[in-house]
């Protein structure tokens, strides 16, 4: 995981501009008549608003989660920003176009070449082979047998289970379905990666050993992802930047250092808290100003606590801290070790 | 044929008196016996009040065939084009398994080509076993099908297999194509959703008059009678199945850019591709009953064998035919259940290696064909591969008709006491009382209980079916069927309760239990009038046995699954405050199932119902009656009209059972 250096600013891949879902009886003309209606008006008229104005940009090739709990709206507001759902107001920006405005035809290329996405119950089709459920994307788009199979092989490979290209998803465990899922929606090499929960039916064990599989494939290709997940350690491990989601809003979006150490509010507080610090603030945010002349070690300024720790402990000099060549600062061991306990 | 929610509105406030409003409709009841005299209008519904639907629809009928011209072709034209496109491949299929391929008519026709040796069909039969369900299913296929040649019923069941054959894939694809309009187009949905349940209820015969009429007698007609009998349960499981195509596969179809046909096609029928081939199993097993009744309109085959004996009391011929049909449908249940219940594929039996050469990727069906032409080539050597011979054959129709004579002999003074004793006592007076009761007082009462169970809603319902059924001029009649049918409920449900509850308590009880009923379910109904005509002959006894057994199943069914489903928590917090058996049984697992129950109930009476029609062959003088009279005459206005009045009964039933179910099931939060 490399967190995008902060002075690069990169292109927009999607926004969602006051992005809202309302579910119930004519809700585009309820929200029309109540402007940001609040939770008693909204319950009042029977409607379930869903997303309520969400507004986020998702960055060229960072890896953005959104992170709620059960029944917040990550679901729904992944399938706004696909149009598997009708937005029921705003707008969804793909590279700048409104996605709302595509016609039929256009949304279905966007889907072919651009977009793949991946499901918490894997939704693989039963009557397929694993090599007929990978190659199935491109079946769609109507690419011949032989060339499908081949790029399905090469993706089978990819996410390491070459050798079971004939057996069916009946066959296979949680964990290996859902690397069908994940090349299945990597076959057609889309630009943006949405994953509603992909870990989520998956045991403990398991479930990390696919976020590790997740993260290389990522360090190889460098997709512009979005992740969806309810479980917070989830979202610190592999996020660049996190949205936090509450009763269709959205909270606050960050970094995940940013949001432990700036919570919004209580109800972001209360999933920070329980989150050890050293594993998500980097030498940067906790460092000091460089005043030392000599350094037992040099560190980056992107390092996670964690990480350093076991190079630190017994070094009675600082360490210099560097943003690419420069250094920006010091830390020293104890200033680690106060993190690590807990006090910072 | 659940209750609609259409019928199901707010129940009745728990305020209203529900007491004192029924005991003032049987006061008016009892008052209308006080003034019979001068309200005779009341108990004898007047002819000159009747109107005469059944002329309007025989007039509109022949207009339809002689009068109605589309310009470019006539309304008659039409039907003869949908009959030769049925005709056309069920010419092949009966040619290649019945009479072989013939040039010219009648008895001066030469064979140019013989049928499928007998082997042969055997044969493929058990392959199919073997492919569906390993070689158990293969023996016991093959076995059936031995049992056709060696018993000489080999023609006749051959005829019925080629109507089979090709009225199934009619049937599956109309209902299919049916289901997937009605899945996309809700407003589609609501409009096909009453004719379904209408043709459900509609009993088989009064399908028969009109297509009769349209199509002319023979084995088109009867085809055609069947398609449209074995459709409607195929749409309706293709709905259900797309329906539940879980949400996420969808989403994947539409996300990887699928044009709305590739994800019908290619996503959303093979993902229910499982519920789909359970609706095949269902189309298999009607049509087989279908084929078999429509007999009477020119099917022929195993079917006419059975009518042609119950006419001339053959019992013994009539035995042999019912007993191949029962073998017949046994077979065709097992193959096509096994089909559908095969499991996803796994890479074991994938052969995507053998792509290239077919005798590979295809070993069953290599066989199949290795073993036509292999028994083609050496029937035209040694006759008997091609044809079982007669000499070989084995009749039991002697033994049956002995076996007969003999409990007839012996045991005539004791059934015939028995069928006296509840004819006298039970039947006769029930019957008695129904047809006196004033049609007026009735409405009111089937008013009543709707407007407690549903709402105003079902009870106008009930009260204009029940109107309906007056106006034409169908009371006396109806309540003849009202009679025999809720008799043979009565009846089904003492016997077949017990059963269910003894089911229910006792594993191998169960196991043995389901085997039965399962069997007796696939058997087309005409075969449970033979055992009854043979004991009892001709007459509303046996009638009413009949119905008995054959409206058995469900409730057996649904008293052993409510009992056996009541929540696990509450049987032990029962348990654990001390109940005994008897108890538990009583008080918690029976009020508990009863919804369940009355939902067997309700299915009983559909069964029970149409069963009714079919026992008109063996001298009814209810609505049956009615609507093979009409048959017999190709009278097609009275046909339907009958045949209505019988669906509109069904209707009244199942709705306030329906509904009494649902809301009994809401108080008890069971749903
Ligand atoms: N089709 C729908 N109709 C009505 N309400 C819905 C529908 N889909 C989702 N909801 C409601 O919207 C809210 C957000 O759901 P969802 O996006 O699935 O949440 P999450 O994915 O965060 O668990 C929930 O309250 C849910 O009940
Ligand atoms: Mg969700």
């Amino acid at each position: 995981m490399s967190a995008p250096p902060k002075s690069t600013k990169r292109p927009v891949k999607l926004g969602c501009k006051s992005v809202w879902k309302i579910f119930g009886d004519n809700p585009s003309e309820f929200l029309n008549q109540t402007q940001n209606p609040s939770d008693e008006q909204l319950a009042a008229s029977g409607m379930i608003g869903a997303v309520r104005d969400a507004n986020l940009d998702i960055l060229e090739g960072e890896i953005f989660v959104i992170m709620g709990l059960s029944g917040s709206g990550k679901s729904t507001l992944v399938r706004c920003m696909t149009r598997l759902i009708e937005p029921t107001a705003g707008e969804i920006l793909f590279e700048g176009q409104d996605l709302l405005k595509a016609d039929e035809k256009e949304l279905i290329e966007y889907r072919r070449h651009k977009m793949g996405m991946v499901f918490q119950h894997f939704a693989l089709l039963p009557h397929l082979s694993v090599l007929g459920n990978v190659a199935f994307p491109l079946e769609i788009q109507g690419i011949s047998l032989a060339e499908r199979e081949k790029r399905a092989l090469e993706v089978i490979e990819l996410v390491g289970l070459k050798g079971r290209e004939n057996y069916f998803p009946s066959e296979l465990s949680g964990g290996q379905q859902q690397r069908v899922g994940i090349a299945r929606s990597l076959c057609v090499e889309p630009e943006i990666w949405f994953l509603d929960e992909p870990f989520s039916a998956l045991d403990p064990l398991i479930r990390r050993e696919m976020q590790d599989e997740f993260l290389r494939l990522q360090s190889m290709l460098k997709k512009t992802i979005v992740f969806i997940t309810h479980d917070f350690d989830e979202a610190i491990r592999l996020a660049d930047r996190i949205a936090i989601m509450k009763d269709g809003k959205i909270i606050q979006i960050g970094a995940p250092e940013e949001l432990v150490l700036n919570p919004a509010d209580d109800y972001v507080a209360e999933f920070t808290g329980n989150i050890p610090r050293a594993k998500v603030l980097s030498v940067r945010a906790v460092m000091a100003n460089a005043t030392a002349k000599e350094f037992g070690g040099k560190v980056s300024a992107d390092t996670k606590i964690e990480t350093l720790a076991a190079k630190i402990i017994g070094s009675k000099k600082p360490f210099s801290v560097h943003d690419g060549s420069d250094i920006v600062g010091q830390i020293s061991a104890n200033k680690v070790f106060s993190v690590l306990a807990g006090q910072e | 044929m659940s209750s609609t929610a259409t019928s199901f509105e707010k129940p009745a406030e728990r305020s209203t008196n529900w007491w004192m409003i029924w005991g003032i409709a049987l006061a008016l009841v009892l008052i209308c016996y006080l003034i019979k005299d001068t309200i005779p209008w009341a108990f004898k519904y007047p002819r000159s009040w009747t109107i005469p639907l059944r002329f309007w629809i025989s007039d509109f009928m022949k207009w339809l065939m002689d009068g109605l011209d589309f310009g470019l072709f006539t309304f008659r034209e039409l039907t003869r084009a949908i009959a030769w496109v049925i005709e056309q491949p069920y010419w092949v299929a009966k040619s290649l398994l019945a009479s072989g391929f013939l040039n010219g008519r009648g008895s001066a026709a030469i064979e140019i080509f013989p049928r499928l040796p007998w082997v042969a069909v055997i044969g493929i039969v058990m392959l199919i076993g073997w492919k569906a369900g390993g070689r158990k299913l293969a023996l016991l296929a093959g076995g059936c099908f031995l049992y056709l040649a060696v018993f000489g019923q080999w023609d006749s069941a051959m005829t019925t297999l080629s109507s089979i054959v090709i009225s199934v894939p009619f049937g599956v694809m109309g209902g299919l194509l049916l289901g997937i309009a009605a899945f996309r187009s809700p407003r589609f949905n609501a409009a096909l959703t009453p004719i379904l349940d209408l043709m459900q209820t509609v009993p088989v015969f009064a399908y028969l008059v009109p297509i009769l009429i349209l199509f002319g007698f023979g084995p088109v007609s009867a085809m055609i009678a069947t398609i449209i009998y074995a459709m409607p349960p195929m749409v309706r499981i293709t709905i259900l199945g797309l329906q539940q195509v879980p949400e996420e596969i969808t989403e994947f179809g539409r996300m990887v850019g699928s044009s709305p046909r590739q994800l019908l096609w290619k996503v959303q029928l093979p993902a229910a591709k499982q519920t789909l081939m359970l609706g095949v199993n269902q189309v298999v097993m009607l049509s087989l009953n279908m084929v078999i009744i429509a007999s009477m309109i020119g099917a022929g085959g195993l079917g006419f064998d059975v009518l042609n004996a119950l006419r001339r009391l053959k019992i013994g011929e009539g035995i042999e035919a019912g007993v191949a049909i029962t073998l017949l449908a046994i077979a065709l249940d097992r193959l096509s259940q096994a089909l559908a219940k095969k499991p996803a594929p796994t890479s074991e039996a994938f052969q995507g290696t053998h792509r290239n050469n077919p005798l590979k990727a295809y070993p069953y069906l290599s066989a199949a064909i290795a073993l036509i032409i292999v028994t083609w080539a050496l029937g035209a050597f040694f006759p008997a591969i091609q044809i079982y011979p007669e000499s070989w054959e084995i009749t039991t129709g002697t033994f049956w008709g002995d076996m007969v004579k003999w409990i007839n002999i012996n045991f005539f003074d004791q059934l015939d006491a028995f069928k006296n004793f509840l004819l006298l006592n039970v039947m006769i007076p029930f019957k008695r009382f129904l047809l006196g009761l004033p049609w007026i007082g009735v409405v009111i009462l089937i008013a009543i209980a709707g407007a407690q169970l549903g709402g105003w809603r079902l009870a106008v319902l009930g009260a204009l079916l029940a109107i309906f059924i007056a106006i034409v001029g169908l009371w006396p009649k109806a309540m003849i069927t009202v009679y025999l049918c809720g008799l043979s409920v009565v009846i089904a449900c003492m016997i077949g309760i017990p059963i269910g509850i003894a089911a229910a308590r006792n594993e191998r009880l169960h196991g043995i239990v389901q085997v039965v009923i399962d069997t007796l379910q696939t058997l087309p109904s005409f075969v449970y009038l033979m055992p009854v005509v043979m004991l009892f002959r001709v007459g509303d006894f046996a009638a009413m046995l009949a119905v008995i057994v054959y409206a058995l199943t469900p409730i057996i069914r649904y008293t052993d699954h409510g009992i056996r489903n009541v929540p696990q928590h509450l049987i032990e917090a029962a348990t654990a405050t001390g109940c005994t058996k008897r108890q538990m049984l009583w008080k918690v697992q029976m009020p508990l199932a009863l919804p369940e129950i009355m939902l067997g109930l309700n299915q009983t009476i559909m069964m029970a119902l149409s069963m009714l029609v079919i026992t008109a062959l063996v001298g009814t003088r209810d609505l049956g009656q009615e609507v093979y009279i009409a048959l017999t005459k190709a009278d097609i206005g009275r046909g339907l009209v009958a045949g209505m009045a019988i669906a509109f009964i069904a209707i009244i039933a199942d709705r306030l059972i329906g509904a009494w179910s649902k809301r009994r099931k809401l108080e008890l939060g069971l749903e």
